[in-house]
């Protein structure tokens, strides 16, 4: 039923050139108990998108297209879920994920300030991603660790007690 | 496998007796997320390292166990002594310490001791001290979560046993009726009443879901209880399931707790290997599975209807009720929805009977509450206090009152959907009804405590700015009301508003209360609201005088240098902009025109010589 969609050819295919990939979402796709009735397959439709996000870091329209096919809905309900939802991203981010705690703990201990600082340091507003690819800029809803508000993470590292002097340091650490 | 009632207990009497008889000492490790990022890991392996080299492992156990609530002293480590049964807790560790704490000569090497400010009310004595009272976070703190042995040898699964084997469906549900637990996640509605409409429904198929999607920002209760003691959700979803009749939980999960994602796949998969989860449990012909469904941080999805669309692959978005999910849900059969703090309640008032839930609390709202209590406070941390406690126990005796000798200003209570209270309601006791009359909410258990430095305006635009990110976008009085809401907040702070815009910021305010479609909408404004009944005086300082009183809001402020300055050149050094000049050793001056109120020379100084005004 989706034969239709077909993606602009031109650019170069992610899923070509990264074949390894493709088959560890398709393997992990055709594991789930999926049947004919898409309104039962759509239940697997975020946990395969997640695990989608977690092979490729983001979801291009040809890894959308993919999930699409292997649960028998169309393209735009896909993409309809992934704009839902803050966790999924349609376009890659940097290597060095730089999330503000923006929980109310954080706030009044002054995460203003600090997303201030790495906005000006970086030029890049939240949610956006510098040139060349290095860093990305976002807020994160309380991750729980209250106790070192004002928190940033830099991917999975946790930076507790930060003060706005302290951006230039945790840039440079991103080596 | 744990095929009945008596094959549970002869299976924990079991395990009571594989204690060796030469265990001494206990050291319990804090390693939830808080604690990990706190730096509990190194000391973990100190300390497992500092046994094997003494060769104590006969007499010294490690264990590491969930959030102790002590989140102003992490890392936390609590000694156990099983002679004695005295239990030490240290705070502030440091790997260096483990060697100390090992040979139990801490005092030397300077390790703070933490006072216990809790007793469990199911198996210790009324501590008079104690202003907690654990009930949903009993074993948080005190068992490993990833061990499901641990949990039985503390009653697990005894209560699933005990209705499996002995008791009629309608029997649980008069029990939780009379016990008078309320829903925990925000609303309050009694537990036992919506598991009777789901079970009136006549249907092939029910589902049992568990609501663990807390996206309340400055909130952590749930992940403590899922991190800490992940089994104690699964009996209690059993218990539900056999009181509805349903056969398959769903635990729907937030993506950004990857720890307690972690511990609840482990808990399913050791409970299914025990036999406690899956084909006739405990010999009855009853069965059950729970499964897990992950969210991808959506806040709206909190809200039942829109958990259902969740899990069912769709966008997050809520739906009029009625018809309710006990009538119509998941897959469109009966569902139970709850979240994770009232099943952590369940197997409690199962195991010790409805009158004993009624003693603690009040007599509206029986039983305990979790709170995260955060902020500008000494003592940031977990706490399960009685319901009808008071905030000024918990913000100045478990607190320890506001950081920085600072003065107390308000406390917020029920995230964004709530409302901030001020110092002159600090000795209400509360329950439900109270903050509700207070404009506020009890909500999920967020508490954040908020001081003299804080602008109200501010705060309140915060919470907007919040809710504006997550509004499905379903309704038109959230998705466009809140973002005008907003705009004439931000028209505010930055020194633009009039005396009308706080006049629509009220009637907007209850236009959108009124028409919303969900609880999201339908609490946004409360913030708004409940900050200018409660510092009207704060809006209008802004709208009159353009001046914010707490001397936060940037576009009001001006950078000034006073006659402390010695010309030690620092904030210029610092400014961004270089806006500030003047000779070494002489007053230097700030150009307000060029100044972006960054704060950086504010900070900088270390003569006091900048004043903000």
């Amino acid at each position: 039923m989706n034969d239709g969609q077909e993606i602009c050819s031109g650019a170069t295919s992610i899923l070509e050139s990264l074949p390894e990939k493709r088959k560890e979402l398709e393997d992990y796709m055709d594991g789930l108990p999926l049947g004919n009735d898409p309104e039962k397959n759509r239940g697997f439709l975020i946990e395969s998108l997640h695990k989608a996000q977690g092979i490729f870091g983001y979801l291009p329209e040809e890894v959308q297209l993919l999930v699409a096919r292997k649960l028998k809905l169309h393209l735009s309900e896909v993409f309809g879920v992934i704009s839902f939802y803050s966790y999924f991203t349609i376009v890659p981010k940097g290597r060095y994920k730089i999330n503000v705690c923006t929980g109310t703990a954080c706030f009044v201990k002054g995460a203003d300030g600090i997303v201030g600082e790495f906005k000006r340091f970086l030029n890049i507003e939240m949610g956006e991603t510098t040139s060349d690819m290095k860093f990305s800029l976002g807020g994160l809803r309380c991750v729980g660790a209250c106790s070192l508000a004002p928190v940033v993470l830099v991917n999975d590292k946790v930076y507790g007690n930060v003060t706005p002097k302290q951006v230039p340091d945790i840039l440079v650490e991103c080596k | 496998m744990i095929s009945s009632a008596e094959k549970l207990e002869e299976y924990e009497k079991g395990l009571a007796g594989r204690i060796p008889s030469s265990l001494r000492t206990e050291i319990l490790v804090s390693m939830g997320t808080c604690g990990i990022a706190a730096g509990t890991t190194p000391i973990l392996e100190e300390l497992k390292k500092e046994v094997s080299e003494q060769k104590l492992d006969d007499s010294v156990k490690i264990v590491q166990v969930g959030c102790m609530g002590l989140c102003h002293s992490e890392p936390t480590i609590e000694v156990v002594d099983k002679e004695s049964g005295q239990r030490i807790i240290f705070g502030n560790v440091i790997a260096s310490q483990a060697k100390s704490i090992v040979a139990k000569s801490v005092r030397t090497a300077g390790v703070q001791a933490v006072a216990r400010t809790w007793y469990c009310p199911e198996d210790e004595e009324m501590n008079p001290d104690a202003i907690q009272a654990r009930i949903v976070l009993r074993n948080c703190g005190r068992i490993d979560p990833e061990e499901i042995d641990e949990y039985i040898m503390r009653s697990g699964y005894q209560a699933a046993a005990k209705v499996l084997a002995s008791m009629k469906p309608l029997d649980v549900i008069k029990i939780i009726t009379e016990s008078g637990l309320k829903g925990r996640g925000g609303g309050g509605f009694p537990t036992g009443r919506k598991w009777k409409f789901a079970a009136d429904q006549k249907s092939d198929e029910k589902y049992v879901v568990c609501n663990a999607d807390e996206g309340d920002p400055g909130a952590f209760m749930d992940r403590a209880v899922l991190e800490g003691d992940p089994h104690s959700v699964l009996e209690a979803m059993i218990i539900a399931g056999f009181a509805v009749g349903s056969h398959e939980g769903v635990i729907y999960i937030r993506a950004e707790y990857p720890l307690a994602v972690k511990r609840l796949h482990l808990a399913i998969a050791q409970a299914k290997e025990k036999g406690l989860l899956g084909k006739n449990l405990f010999g009855s012909g009853f069965d059950f599975n729970i499964e897990l469904k992950y969210g991808a941080g959506a806040f709206v999805c909190g809200e039942e209807t829109a958990l259902i669309h969740s899990v069912e692959g769709k966008r997050g978005e809520p739906s009029f009720k009625p018809p309710f999910p006990a009538v119509s849900g998941l897959w469109k059969k009966p569902t139970v929805v709850n979240n994770v703090e009232t099943y952590a309640n369940v197997c409690a008032i199962i195991r010790n009977g409805a009158a004993w839930f009624k003693k603690i609390g009040t007599e509206n709202s029986p039983g305990t509450k979790v709170f995260s209590l955060t902020g500008k406070i000494n003592k940031v941390g977990l706490i399960e206090v009685p319901i009808g406690t008071s905030l000024r126990d918990i913000i100045f005796k478990l607190g320890d009152g506001i950081k920085g000798g600072r003065k107390f200003k308000a406390v917020q209570t029920g995230g964004p959907s709530g409302g901030c209270i001020t110092e002159a309601s600090l000795d209400t006791p509360i329950d439900y009804n109270t903050l509700i009359a207070l404009g506020s909410m009890m909500g999920s258990g967020g508490m954040i405590v908020m001081d003299e430095d804080d602008c109200m305006v501010n705060v309140a635009k915060f919470f907007l700015d919040f809710t504006l990110d997550e509004s499905c976008g379903r309704c038109t009085p959230c998705r466009i009301g809140n973002k005008r809401l907003h705009e004439m907040l931000k028209e505010i702070t930055d020194g633009n508003g009039t005396h009308e815009t706080l006049t629509k910021l009220r009637k907007l305010s209850d236009n959108i209360k009124d028409t919303a479609l969900c609880g999201l909408g339908q609490t946004s404004p409360n913030p708004v609201l409940s900050t200018i009944k409660n510092f009207e005086g704060e809006y209008l300082a802004h709208i009159d005088h353009r001046k914010c009183p707490a001397k936060v809001c940037a576009k009001l402020l001006s950078y000034l240098i006073n006659d402390n300055c010695v010309g030690c050149t620092l904030c210029a050094k610092n400014c961004p902009v270089t806006c500030i000049s003047g000779e070494k050793r002489q007053k230097h001056l700030i150009d307000q025109k060029k100044c972006i109120k960054c704060g950086v020379c504010y900070e900088a100084c270390k003569f006091h010589a900048i004043d903000k005004d």
